[in-house]
């Protein structure tokens, strides 16, 4: 369907550039996550206004525009030009990072109140018990949603082919226009980003099982695709679920 | 079980010479409507052991957690060691305290929860370090040789990597006790420490602390329904009722020969 000279030169490039501005988004997206939640469960009401203003402002706008908004109108606004992927990620990680600040102020709204209370009696500063002792707790709780929420920035990058970013998606564009047969290449474009998320889920249930043998919990059943596929008591051997109770 | 001796000799209290080191001026403490503490006036001189009882709801816990700061106080002051715990003076002027201030006095006291909030994150060990590392300063090997020496006083030192929830009850409360200890507090606030836990795991823990009263001049502050214990412990025991001391005195007295009506009642309702 695709003529070599094209795969080599669009469609494998395309993969990675999807690659790169996936890997950029999700961390600036991961840093905005966690300063704008953290900012938003502060004692001062002026920080929580401004972190809140931020939250409610990049959810409630549109991430397809907010792209056009940073690559179109921000050189005639501030004389600023974005190459187009800095644009891309920019609106990207910026919204995406919206949601994942909802994501971190609910998983530090649930650790137990006891838990800073303990760290008052401890004497920790104000910055001690949030970096040692609420976002540590909090992690284990963060992972299954910001899993979903990575999987949506993976989807949500084949908007950076409208501002003409050359990702996968640009150039399954490009070979309809060029051949007009798209079930072929559609069909591939959507098993990529399959295989893409299905990695990346893969990749974060392990993340997640680190981070709750960290808390010292024996990870949770599995209950994902594949897992039927193991026996039973080479589950229990990954587990260890031997001594501890 | 051995006493640690660096609390007996190390300890840096200016304060172990049986002076007032706890004082609380008509202190009121209100949740909406519901008066917990009645302008309560009382104070506790340094090194001794005072028991707190009286019936659930009389504001036992919450002088304790008054002076550990997790409560303010809506009217009257306390003071740790002659210095206001959460006011300061500026300009000759009585003002609420900031966060400096606050730690600073802090800083003296120590407290072990009923529910012993252990940091689920960090290791037995690291539980005891953490604090007297990045509080205190103190350098990590330093900090590790002293948390070992705390987790064999209190009878685990072979559980230094366990994690919270790879311990029993009475084995989490044992760790929190060390963590307390680990920051040199000149008061210990202790509150119902043996209430969350299995009956047969409470002697554990209540040995660890009669060993540390026994053999160490740490102040301590208890609300505990283990009379038993109280009794063993104690130079005074009040007797708590809506928010005022009704009664105080010492163990033999207050146990033997209560002299109110309500103490004689909540007695013979406990013991």
């Amino acid at each position: 369907m695709m003529s070599e000279k094209f795969f080599t030169e669009w469609f494998l490039p395309g993969i990675w550039i999807t690659v790169q501005v996936t890997v950029y988004s999700a961390a600036l997206a991961l840093a905005v996550s966690f300063l704008i939640g953290t900012l938003r469960t502060s004692p001062l009401w002026i920080v929580r206004f401004a972190s809140g203003t931020y939250f409610e402002i990049f959810r409630g706008t549109s991430a397809l525009v907010m792209m056009f908004w940073m690559a179109y109108a921000v050189p005639s606004l501030l004389g600023i030009q974005f190459v187009p992927m800095a644009a891309g990620v920019l609106a990207l990680g910026l919204t995406y990072g919206a949601y994942g600040s909802e994501i971190v102020r609910g998983a530090l709204a649930a650790v137990a109140p006891a838990q800073r209370e303990a760290g008052i009696a401890l004497n920790f500063t104000k910055a001690q018990r949030l970096r040692k002792i609420e976002l540590p707790q909090a992690w284990p709780e963060m992972i299954p949603p910001f899993n979903n929420l990575l999987i949506e920035l993976l989807k949500g990058t084949a908007l950076v082919s409208t501002i003409a970013v050359a990702d996968m998606t640009f150039a399954g564009n490009l070979l309809r226009l060029a051949k007009g047969d798209s079930a072929p290449i559609y069909t591939l474009l959507l098993v990529i980003y399959f295989v893409f998320a299905f990695l990346l889920t893969r990749g974060m249930r392990l993340l997640e099982r680190q981070a709750n043998r960290r808390m010292g919990k024996t990870p949770p059943e599995k209950t994902g695709f594949l897992s039927g596929l193991r026996s039973k008591s080479a589950t229990d051997a990954v587990t260890g679920t031997g001594g501890a109770k | 079980m051995s006493a640690d001796q660096n609390l007996t000799k190390d300890q840096s209290n200016p304060a172990v010479d049986g002076k007032e080191l706890i004082r609380f001026d008509k202190v009121t403490k209100r949740f909406g409507s519901n008066v917990v503490l009645d302008e309560l006036d009382f104070s506790v001189n340094s090194g001794k052991h005072v028991t707190l009882i009286g019936p659930s709801g009389s504001g036992k816990t919450t002088i304790l957690r008054l002076l550990m700061t997790l409560l303010k106080p809506e009217e009257g002051t306390i003071r740790v060691g002659g210095k206001y715990l959460t006011h300061e003076e500026r300009n000759g002027k009585l003002v609420k305290a900031g966060e400096k201030h606050i730690r600073e006095v802090r800083k003296n006291i120590g407290m072990v929860f009923q529910q012993f909030n252990l940091f689920p994150n960090m290791s037995a060990l690291r539980n005891i370090t953490e604090a007297p590392v990045s509080v205190l300063g103190l350098p990590k090997d330093e900090a590790e040789e002293r948390a070992r020496e705390l987790l064999d006083m209190v009878g685990l030192g072979d559980k230094t990597d366990a994690y919270p929830t790879q311990l029993s009850g009475g084995q989490q409360q044992r760790v929190a006790i060390a963590r307390a200890l680990a920051m040199r507090p000149q008061v210990l606030l202790l509150d119902e420490v043996t209430s969350a836990l299995d009956p047969e795991l409470v002697a554990g823990v209540l040995d660890v602390l009669r060993d540390i009263a026994h053999t160490t001049d740490i102040t301590m502050l208890c609300v505990t329904h283990e009379m038993g214990f109280a009794r063993d412990i104690s130079d005074q025991v009040l007797m708590f009722d809506s928010g005022r001391v009704i009664e105080s005195g010492t163990a033999e007295k207050m146990f033997n020969e209560p002299e109110h009506e309500r103490t004689r009642e909540f007695l013979s309702a406990v013991l």
